[in-house]
Order: C-alpha cells, then structure tokens, then sequence
C-alpha cells in the first residue's frame, strides 16, 4: 500500500502519451539510435530512403519522412520518430523539434485521420465557426473516435467557404444543417459529401456559371442532383443562388 | 465587363492536367524549344526583365530584375517555387496547380533557365495533398517525354523538379522561412542580407517566384516582352488572377489586366454583396493588407494604385466584408490567425501577436476602455518594422487600418460591451441574493 507523496505513487501515475510529459532531466540527450535497437519497417525504410535520395542533402527529407512514419503510425509518437532517426541517422530531438512547429503533424494520439474545418477570415465572413462547431458537437453525440476535428487556417479554398479538408478531400460549401450527414458518413467510412468536392469530376461551384457548354458530363454528373441548396449565408439570406445567376 | 483570360485561357478544358491535352493546346514544343534552342539564357533573362513582369505572391518584387541578381558562375544554384498559398483569402494557386500542372512545370523550366538553376523544387503546402498528387503525376509524364531530366530536347540545359510537401505552417510561404522548411528545419525565417539571390537553398543562389509568376513565363517567352507589357498597365503589367472571396454572390478566381477598376472585379465579376448589402470594406491583397473602403471601389487595382491608397495588391485576393459584419470579432479573428501561424522567432511578433488577441477579447467581453485602443496602435507600431519577416506587420496593418477607419466603431463596441457586461454583473450578484430572499420567504 503506497501513501500520497510516495515516490511509488507517483510513478504509478500513468503519464499522457503525448509530447507534453514531462522531461527527464536525470537522462542523457537521445543520441542517434543504434539500428540494432530499432526495427523499422521495410516499407517506411524504402519511402523514407527515397525522399532521402531527392535532395542534395539527407535533412530535407525530414517533413516529408515524420509525414510517411505518421502516416502509419496515426501520430508522431516516439516510435514513429525513433524509427525516421535511425533512417535519417539524425536524432530525436531534432525531428521533434519540428514535429511540435508543423500543424499536420501530430504529437498527440488524436487520431490517426482529420477533419479541418477552415475558420480563417474568408470562412468566418460565411460562418464557418457555427458549421466547425455544428460538426463537432454532431461528432461527439455520434460517438466518433480516431479523427482529429478542429478549426484550422486558411485552407485555400475561401471560393468554397465555409469548407473542411477531410484527410485532405475538399468539401465545401456547407452549411450547419450538413452537420449530421457530414458526420454519419464519416462515422461509416463513406466518401463524405460525395459530388461536393473540389476532386470530384465536373465539380462546380453553385453560383459558377460560366460552364463548359462543349463538357459532355451532365448535370447528374456533375452531382447537382444530390448536392444540397446553397449554404445558408451569414445573416441568413444566401449569395445569390445558381438559378438566378444562371437566367 | 469580361475576364481577359491569360492563364486561366484553357481552365475549364477536360484533362488539362494531361500532357496530351496540354500539348495539343500548344504546351512546350515550340515556345520551350524557343527558351531552350533559339534563345539564349541571357535573352531568356531579358525577355523577363523587359517584361516588368512582378512577383504575384506578395511582394510584387520585378521577377526579372530577382533572376538577374542570380550571379553568374558554375556553383550550384536553385530555383524555389512557392506553392505555399495560405494567405487567407488567396487560391488562385490551387487552381493553377490542380488543372494545369504543366503549365508551372513549363515555367520552373524556363526559371530555371534565366537562373541558372539545374534543381528545382516545388514547395507546396501539405494541405493540399490533391494537387501535389496532381503535380507528381504530371512531372513523372514531363520526365518521361524529356522535359525534364538531363539534356532537355537535346539542348544544353538539364533541370530536375521536386515536389516538396510542407506540414502546415503559414509562415513557410515568406521565401527565407521556405527555404528552412525546404532544408528540414522549423519554418523560421533568416535575417537578410544575405539574400536568397545570393545565398539561399543549401547556401547556394536561389530564385524564388511564386506559381502565378512562373506560370507566366512561358507566355512572355513564346510571344515576347512587348506583347506582355500590352497587357495592364505602365507598372503593373499582365494580367492577374484574383480570388474574389468573403460576403460576395460569386466567390472564385477571376483573370482581369491589371489596372481593371476594382469595383468591375467586385460587382461585375463576383457578383457583389448579397441583396440589401453594402461593402463596408476590403482586403485588396489577402488579409496581411490593410482595409479599403467604399471611396477605393474606383481605383483601378494596380500594385501602385493600391500602395498609393494605404495598402497593397499582395497576392490578389480580395476579400469583401459587408455591413453586416461586426470589426471587432474580424479583427480577433484575424489577430487570432496571426498569433496562431506566428513562428516564435521575434519578440515583437510572439507578444505583439499574442497582446493584440488579448486585448481584442477584454473589448469583446466589456472590460475595456477607449485607451485601449491607443495601448492596441502602441502595440502595432512596436511590432512594424521590428522582426526578421513581415508577418508581424501584416496582422498590425490590416488592423491598424481597421481601427483608424472605422474608429467609432471600435469605441461603440466598447461602450456597448461594457453596458452589457454591467448588465450582467448587476443579475449575477443579485442571483444569490435573490435566492436567499425566495428561501427565507414568507413560510
């Protein structure tokens, strides 16, 4: 039996995962990892070696070899970058340094997919704080677990605002109401808003009218038919609407 | 009013992104054959600079006169592209990068040329993860057909690109803060002198140009600097893709000559405010430029015009805020932006950033006085000029220009707040109050 104040006790605290525990000063720095100690997977070995052999020099691969281990490991834990820094032969804390600047990188285990939802200036101007918000609470009352949703910044998509990149698939516009939907089908593992991405065929925006006459793909194609009205607008009335701009 | 369509000219044709397409409409052949064979690199460089072509991502730096100062030698030199686009407000890079990837690979090329530069690198923000598919896709077709590699179409000019994936940070896409991210390091931008020109990737001379002005390149080439310079105006010539975004009815990218007066781009173009709404103000450049207002609608949107206004054409985007929009919750947002994506680097930056966003919310929440608002421009004037990179300027602009043209405001929603937190103060203490009395009510 350990009482409160007893080393024991604190120890037996389980520490959080992430990056915010706190820091051993009792311990030598990291040093390059021997690869002996660490296994590394060959496939992460083959990626990370080819981004090595892009550059004059091995460091720039660093961004682009913490995205590979981070998409395997769902974060940037200590594995993933202990397995980059045998790769690199460079050590821990200098690919930490920049896993804890860079935004897409992880160093919580939030999850290992995302949903950013654009909020910067262009975005706030259509309300996209209520839509982030709308997708949130709908995400907690579903019960979601292992995607990061959060506000971001400017995505560059402000022609399509309010949108969310979701694992890097531009939807947009949204509204509130899309919440529900917007979540179900994440949820389920679906395509989300299917027609209402920047990469699906023939997509346009719903006031974009100067369309392609000689396009042969349809309106059916182009996911008119499943794409819901225009976002409600900030005060409430829309941006002019595609039938009314079309005339 | 209708669009001159120079770059956007084949936007909307299907597969554009091909190699097919794209040379069936007179991609590379003979206007690459022409910056490779019939030209020299010298006149490559020439044509440029006598093209006045200036930078579209920011600064609007003469992208001819940044080539020349590339010194002239054998060691390795570099051409940097910046497809970095996260100035909200901007994304008129992501469409040129989605639907016409070799378009920009054709103009790294023929950077590549009037720099010097035998490796390229295409920086491209990690949040757009399509058009970097899109972009490695048309690469591996140009390598394939010997548009890229060594020797290209038997001249004497090599040139490798790479498609460089960043990890989200704004700050990366101010040229020296790139050059880290693109070097593997924290994206924290150098004190200059030196220059990028002289020494910049891996120490070596690097050219850095955003991807609207390199996509410019192989037009200027193939039909000559005088044929440019017909388009736009003395100073600011060509043409330019705007992202018109905010409270507009047609948000989108819209190619107009520069000179094109702005309210065409805003009402004619973008459809302007929604029904019963007025502009209240603009951001000509992205949101690091500061706001004009109604009386600017006119001015024709040159880089000089708007310089001449109190402001800056920036990277083209031109964001519109109706009457309905509270500044106060804007400027927060903005100030919040800027906190967020500031690297840490500066003092005036880190804290001013941070003191901004503080004292935003006390106006927000009803503890401010008018003073504050002096404190606020005291704080802005600290951080102008003071850091390595302009990033703590472009959030004291855009919001020191808020406060000072729409002052009255700024001071309305102080009082306002303040009555409404009183308001509240006097129900709070009273909540108890009155519940003390309910219980010891009559009984």
């Amino acid at each position: 039996m350990q009482r409160a104040g007893d080393e024991g006790a604190i120890r037996a605290t389980p520490l959080p995962t992430g990056w915010d525990e706190a820091v051993r000063l009792d311990a030598d720095a990291a040093t390059v990892p021997d690869p002996v100690d660490v296994a590394v997977p060959d496939e992460l070995r083959a990626e990370i070696e080819g981004h090595m052999a892009k550059y004059p020099d091995r460091h720039s691969a660093a961004l682009p070899a913490l995205g590979a281990a981070q998409e395997r490991h769902g974060w940037c834990s200590p594995e993933a970058i202990a397995q980059v820094a045998v790769v690199m032969q460079v050590t821990p804390a200098y690919l930490s340094s920049i896993a804890t600047f860079y935004d897409m990188l992880r160093t919580q285990p939030i999850g290992s997919s995302y949903v950013y939802v654009c909020t910067s200036v262009a975005c706030h101007l259509r309300n996209a704080k209520a839509v982030h918000d709308a997708i949130a609470e709908e995400a907690e009352r579903q019960g979601i677990e292992g995607v990061d949703i959060r506000e971001f910044e400017c995505l560059g998509a402000c022609d399509m605002a309010p949108m969310a990149s979701v694992d890097g698939r531009y939807v947009g516009p949204m509204d509130v109401s899309d919440a529900p939907e917007f979540v179900r089908q994440l949820k389920e593992g679906r395509e989300v808003l299917p027609g209402r991405s920047l990469e699906d065929p023939g997509f346009r925006l719903p006031w974009d009218t100067r369309a392609q006459v000689e396009q042969s793909a349809g309106p059916e194609a182009r996911g008119e038919d499943e794409r819901a009205p225009a976002p409600d607008y900030a005060g409430g009335d829309r941006p002019g609407t595609p039938e009314g701009d079309a005339a | 009013m209708s669009e001159t369509r120079l770059l956007l000219a084949n936007i909307d044709e299907p597969d554009l992104h091909t190699l097919e397409v794209y040379e069936r409409l007179g991609g590379y052949g003979k206007r690459l054959r022409r910056a490779l064979l019939e030209l020299s690199p010298e006149e490559v460089l020439q044509e440029l600079e006598e093209s006045d072509l200036r930078g579209r991502g920011g600064a609007g730096f003469a992208m001819g006169k940044k080539a020349s100062f590339i010194p002239k030698g054998d060691m390795d030199k570099y051409l940097c592209c910046n497809a970095d686009e996260s100035e909200p407000g901007t994304f008129k890079d992501r469409l040129l990068m989605q639907k016409n990837p070799h378009l920009l690979i054709e103009g790294c090329i023929i950077g590549g040329i009037a720099a010097g530069a035998n490796k390229g690198f295409i920086f491209i923000r990690g949040e757009y993860a399509a058009q970097a598919d899109i972009l490695d896709a048309a690469l591996a077709e140009a390598y394939g057909r010997g548009y890229l590699g060594e020797r290209i179409l038997d001249s004497e000019h090599s040139f490798d690109l790479v498609v460089h994936r960043g990890q989200g940070a704004y700050i990366c896409g101010e040229e020296t803060a790139l050059l880290d991210g693109l070097e593997g390091k924290r994206g924290n931008p150098r004190l200059k002198p030196p220059f990028p020109a002289n020494q910049g990737l891996y120490q070596g001379p690097t050219l850095i140009n955003n991807v609207e002005t390199l996509c410019s390149a192989p037009a200027i080439v193939e039909k000559g600097a005088d044929w440019f310079k017909s388009l736009g105006v003395e100073k600011s010539t060509g043409t330019k893709v705007v992202s018109v975004s905010g409270n507009v009815r047609r948000p989108g990218n819209y190619e107009v000559e520069l000179g094109t007066p702005v309210r065409e781009i805003i009402y004619d173009l973008a459809g302007g405010p929604p029904e019963g709404r007025q502009v209240k103000c603009f951001f000509p450049g992205g949101s690091s430029a500061p706001v004009l207002t109604q009386e600017h609608l006119d001015l024709p949107y040159t880089f000089e015009a708007m310089a001449e206004a109190g402001s800056m054409l920036g990277s083209g985007a031109i964001i519109v805020v109706d009457d309905s929009v509270q500044l106060v919750g804007l400027a927060l947002r903005l100030s919040e932006f800027y906190r967020h994506e500031s690297c840490g680097k500066c003092v005036p930056c880190r804290e001013g950033t941070n003191w901004t966003v503080k004292m935003l919310e006390r106006i927000d929440e009803g503890e401010a006085t008018p003073m504050d608002l002096e404190i606020m421009a005291q704080v802005q004037e600290n951080i102008l000029g003071n850091c390595l990179c302009v990033l703590g300027d472009s959030m004291a602009m855009p919001v020191g220009s808020m406060i000072a043209h729409f002052r009255e405001e700024f001071e309305q929603h102080i009082e306002q707040a303040r009555a409404k937190r009183d308001l509240e103060d006097v129900s709070h203490r009273g909540a108890p109050e009155l519940a003390a009395a309910g219980e010891a009510g009559p009984n």
